[in-house]
């Protein structure tokens, strides 16, 4: 179970979001969206401690933290229990798309060499790029960099998978290999929360769908219920904008 | 009027050659300290170390303020007076000691530089998977770094190498101080002068090859 209790986050004067509380169940696929700016993104990355929250409480698993006087070590703890996909990738540009996988098997998990590499080569295969394993960064097209980066977090066996926008730096051309990939992650049951504005996405993959604005959780719901009968008006209105943008 | 002694620069040329070794190892030497340092006091600047970060600052702007050669004989002639434990020192170890300080300023900052320029996303996501501060400096940003400094680190050896020549005011004999002896002896100064400027040419072109090489290599991981 992950759970969010009264998560505050302020960079200096300024609110982002105020006590947010939020619960998934193990299993559980999540898309969060909203407008741009209403804080998705920073909620996600306090929960991988990419940003320190104000305060709250933060669980995930048999991991509690106050999550603004965590110690070194549960935040070691807690990012070994969530990984987080990057909007822009953030491969590791010295190293294999093979490397960017191993890496946190070897270097946080402890795991030898050739057992990381043996999980490496199954998880390359698992994402379609088999035939890259020795290929850098720089030579992967933004589609597949951005399947390394799932597959960096697959490799983590983490509890949850944070999705920040996944696909909004993507070609167009490429977006379908990611969610694609995303989709059948969410079929093994992969507990994930996903901020994106992907609504076809959220509408086929999603168990429930969050509407954040201005850092607050407006309104949630299966997406069946949220797309077809908003309650809030700010909900219904945000909705009507995107989707006679991209009907679904 | 005079004409170049070809025969007289042959001869002189093994006898020169016999103090190349002594120019390589202080200029060596003086590379490994300055990098071990120069690393040191980049990650402090970085880190903004609290404290620390004031005296790196202060060693930069002193070294990199000064000239190496009131440097050396500040250390050499100088600090014995004061520290009279330092009378022992060699004009070798000052010079490898005057050189260290004096690159090591310079490169902190180019390594300073150059760990900044490491794409910040890279940090978040080595922190994502859980890695630590030291993992992440040790496995990700140093070694994408070095490949940043290195066509500038490479530079400063040269010039610390073409430096060490200024050991000879410390009484040291090495390829500029044998070459003075030489030409003082024999009045070629011309002859003796050009041939010490084609050795250390001959080293420095050397070395920018295996610069050139070396690069290369580094940047496998980012051909398109």
């Amino acid at each position: 179970m992950i759970a969010l209790n009264g998560i505050t986050k302020r960079f200096g004067a300024h609110t982002v979001f105020e006590n947010i509380d939020l619960t998934l169940e193990q299993g559980e696929i999540i898309v969060v969206i909203g407008p741009s700016g209403t804080g998705k993104s920073t909620l996600l990355r306090c929960i991988n401690y990419l940003e320190t929250p104000d305060a709250g409480r933060l669980t995930v698993g048999n991991l509690s933290l106050d999550a603004k006087h965590a110690t070194r070590r549960e935040i070691l703890a807690l990012r070994r229990r969530t990984a987080f996909v990057f909007q822009n990738y953030a491969l590791f540009s010295n190293k294999t798309a093979l490397d960017n996988i191993c890496e946190g098997m070897i270097v946080v998990d402890g795991l030898s060499k050739a057992e990381a590499h043996a999980r490496g080569r199954e998880i390359l295969e698992r994402i379609g790029l088999a035939d890259k394993a020795n290929a850098y960064p720089a030579s992967l097209s933004g589609g597949q960099q951005q399947r390394v980066g799932i597959g960096r977090a697959m490799a983590a066996k983490a509890e949850v998978i944070l999705f920040d926008e996944p696909t909004s730096a993507l070609d167009p051309e490429w977006v379908d290999e990611v969610l694609a990939l995303m989709k059948h992650l969410a079929l093994e049951r992969q507990t994930m929360i996903v901020v994106s504005h992907e609504m076809q996405f959220a509408r086929e993959v999603a168990d429930r769908v969050v509407f954040m604005d201005e850092g607050r959780i407006i309104e949630q719901g299966p997406p069946d219920e949220l797309f077809t009968n908003p309650q809030d008006e700010r909900t219904q209105r945000f909705l009507r904008k995107v989707l006679a943008n991209n009907p679904i | 009027m005079h004409v170049l002694d070809l025969d007289y620069m042959l001869g002189l040329l093994p006898i020169l050659l016999g103090y190349l070794p002594l120019t390589l190892e202080m200029a060596g030497a003086g590379m490994v300290a300055a990098l071990v340092l120069a690393c040191l006091l980049a990650v402090v600047r970085v880190q903004r170390m609290p404290g620390l970060n004031a005296l790196a600052m202060l060693f930069i702007s002193f070294f990199r303020g000064t000239p190496l050669l009131v440097q050396l004989f500040l250390f050499y002639y100088g600090l014995p007076q004061i520290l009279t434990f330092l009378v022992a020192i060699n004009g070798i170890t000052a010079t490898i000691l005057g050189l260290t300080l004096h690159f090591s300023a310079y490169m902190a900052e180019s390594i300073r530089a150059a760990i900044v320029g490491v794409d910040r996303s890279q940090t978040e996501a080595a922190l994502s998977i859980g890695m630590t501060q030291g993992q992440l400096m040790r496995r990700i940003v140093l070694p994408q770094a070095t490949r940043v400094a290195t066509p500038t680190l490479m530079n400063y050896f040269i010039d610390m190498i073409k430096a060490t020549s200024l050991a000879f005011t410390l009484g040291v004999t090495e390829l500029m101080g044998a070459t003075q002896k030489e030409a003082a002896g024999s009045f070629l100064y011309f002859e003796a002068f050009l041939l010490a400027a084609i050795i250390y040419w001959v080293v420095v072109e050397i070395l920018s090859w295996l610069q050139r090489r070396l690069e290369k290599r580094l940047n496998r991981a980012y051909q398109r």
